[in-house]
């Protein structure tokens, strides 16, 4: 363990900027056919931008397929399934782009109408453009680290966390992998269990407070 | 003095102001332009307001040129505006030679010398035509476009297709075109008179001058008296609620002096209403800024009940007043109300009685969702949100550059 890092962590928030991609779906058919399409950004938007429109306040579903279907097209049954993926699970947007086909494709299979939106909104398909933005916090000790992640916006959280596993391939998430690392903190058990943090499907703000007191935690100790 | 930005940083979520000045570094020196078509009146006048001067203080070389035109200009671009929101309209071909004549007057008059130019709205779309070499057109359209009259659109795709990218409110405003479109969503401002904190001597004061007493409780529509906001609806739901809960309406809204159908429609909520006395159809002016806020603070629940929405702001400026919502499942309301969290939407006039019940009988439910609508309010429809969107386009466009 360091007490103070070789290297220290910036923290670098973002934002997202969302283009509009002009295709829509009325009924789950063709939901699933443009699933099968849309650029992989888009897939992306819609199963991870979900944690930075939803930072402080979690939606029905943590997808906007699930809520879609659940909330406008009032299927509850195919909005559960679709609820129930973790994208964290995956290691890459083609692979959760089939398993969400996948489990369309099932669900219809058993139906003997499409359903569709009848008092409700389409699904239109978004991508984003991420902005990233040096926030000019950086960390050298647990201490630093705990009062800039309390302090900083929750975009950087999002970078850090989603961004980081999902689009740049670090699959730990930035702050478990400084956490560990031998020129970060060296802190092996702090990054196992912030690593785990990730996985509990809470909003940013919730990630924030379990870190930030997991980080406490970890200080007391000391 | 006025208002800075540090202003927002007790009303914004932790780190934004600092956040904002950082991204606003890519962007440093660069001169922005907003041209829309009336100073005073109207959401984009209100917010340009606000954000061309948060611009400047974030180093941004910010400026917004109004047009000038007649009356019979206005006239038409009345008409454009109905007609690309679905009601049909006769449009001459003189009025569209009339509209083009304006705007080649402005480009003229205007300066127009800018990196980035924001054209808000039709009204002033075919300045397109006086752009120099290296800057970047941003079309914003503040409209809903979802049905547009197609002769109308036709009219104006032309020019629109010229710019660099469009900017709409929702993505179901989006039509076939071949620059890219984003989606911003509008804003409301937690420090002007319609949303800054009120004390309870102001909200009282304002109350009984409006004569709507606070001996119960009080369920508000803030709406302009048309048929898409339904408040012959919101006036069942009521009666439905009157059964069990002694309670209060308050209608508030306007009719615009040219538009007939708004006083068709109000003589149908007048006739609905009958003579109940807890039933208040309050006409107000557009400037009544502080009249609403007052309104809204003082609503136990607050209805948007439309069956056809554009963005529906008025549903982020209750949330921010921690109020429950009870809206129709339409538009912007459905991005801006998660049922069970920071309301509820509804398809029927019965849909919002019951949930309307639901609240009046569950205090602690309605303080939930009151808490949750402010948080949610506060971190994606204030002004600072709208500034960041538009500091993001342009950093965007000129690394596309």
């Amino acid at each position: 363990m360091n007490n103070r890092a070789r290297a220290p962590f910036r923290f670098i928030g973002c934002m997202e900027l969302r283009e509009i991609l002009g295709v829509r779906a009325h009924d789950e058919q063709r939901l699933l056919e443009l699933i099968e399409e849309v650029p992989s950004g888009s897939i992306h938007y819609h199963t991870h931008s979900y944690f930075l429109r939803h930072a402080y306040l979690q939606g029905r579903y943590p997808n906007d397929f699930a809520t879609w279907v659940a909330v406008h097209v009032q299927d509850p049954i195919l909005g559960e399934r679709l609820a129930a993926i973790d994208p964290f699970d995956y290691e890459d947007l083609q692979a959760l782009r089939t398993d969400i086909a996948g489990i369309i494709a099932e669900h219809l299979s058993h139906m003997k109408t499409i359903p569709r939106v009848v008092a409700g909104e389409p699904f239109e398909f978004v991508r984003s453009h991420v902005i990233e933005v040096d926030l000019g916090v950086e960390a050298w000790t647990l201490k630093e680290f705990r009062d800039g992640l309390e302090g900083v916006e929750a975009g950087a959280i999002y970078n850090h966390v989603c961004e980081a596993r999902m689009r740049k391939g670090r699959v730990s998430g930035d702050f478990a992998s400084w956490l560990l690392a031998k020129e970060g903190l060296d802190m092996p058990e702090l990054a196992e269990q912030v690593m785990k943090v990730g996985r509990l499907g809470l909003g940013l703000e919730g990630v924030r407070e379990r870190i930030v007191r997991l980080c406490d935690q970890a200080l007391v100790a000391r | 003095m006025g208002i800075t930005l540090e202003d927002y940083r007790d009303v914004t979520p932790p780190g934004t102001v600092d956040f904002l000045r950082r991204l606003a570094r890519s962007v440093e020196g660069k001169r922005m332009l907003h041209v829309n078509s009336t100073r005073y009146g109207g959401g984009v006048a209100e917010i340009l307001h606000r954000l061309v001067p948060m611009f400047e203080e974030l180093g941004v070389k910010a400026r917004w040129e109004v047009m000038a035109g007649s009356d019979a200009f206005y006239r038409t671009t009345k008409g454009f505006h109905n007609a690309l929101q679905g009601t049909i309209q006769h449009i001459t071909a003189d009025m569209y030679e009339a509209y083009l004549a304006c705007n080649r007057e402005n480009a003229q008059r205007l300066d127009l010398e800018a990196d980035v130019v924001m054209i808000h709205d039709p009204q002033p779309a075919p300045l397109i035509d006086a752009r120099k070499l290296g800057a970047k057109w941003i079309w914003r359209c503040h409209i809903d476009l979802s049905t547009p009259q197609r002769s109308v659109w036709q009219f104006l795709r032309p020019y629109v297709v010229r710019y660099d990218a469009a900017i709409v409110s929702l993505p179901k405003f989006a039509q076939r075109l071949p620059i890219p479109q984003f989606l911003i969503y509008p804003s409301i401002d937690p420090l002007s008179d319609k949303n800054r904190e009120l004390s309870v001597e102001e909200i009282d004061r304002i109350l009984h001058r409006l004569g709507v007493p606070r001996d119960k409780p009080i369920l508000l529509q803030v709406s302009r008296f048309d048929r898409f906001k339904d408040p012959v609806g919101v006036v069942e739901a009521y009666r439905l609620v009157k059964k069990s809960h002694d309670c209060r309406l308050v209608l508030a809204g306007g009719t615009a002096v040219d538009d007939p159908e708004g006083a068709e429609v109000l003589a149908e909520v007048q006739t609905a209403v009958g003579t109940d006395p807890d039933v208040h159809l309050l006409l107000l002016p557009p400037t009544a800024n502080l009249e609403i806020n007052a309104l809204q603070r003082a609503a136990t629940i607050v209805f948007q009940k439309s069956t056809r929405e554009g963005f529906g702001l008025t549903v982020a400026e209750a949330l921010w007043k921690g109020k429950p919502v009870i809206g129709g499942q339409t538009g912007g309301i459905t991005v801006q109300l998660i049922p069970g969290v920071t309301g509820f939407t509804v398809h029927s006039p019965e849909g919002a009685a019951f949930y309307t019940k639901r609240l009046l009988n569950e205090p602690d439910l309605m303080t939930a969702i009151g808490r949750q609508g402010r948080e949610y309010a506060r971190h994606r429809f204030l002004i600072t949100r709208h500034l960041q969107d538009y500091l993001g386009m342009m950093i965007h466009l000129s690394q596309a550059a």
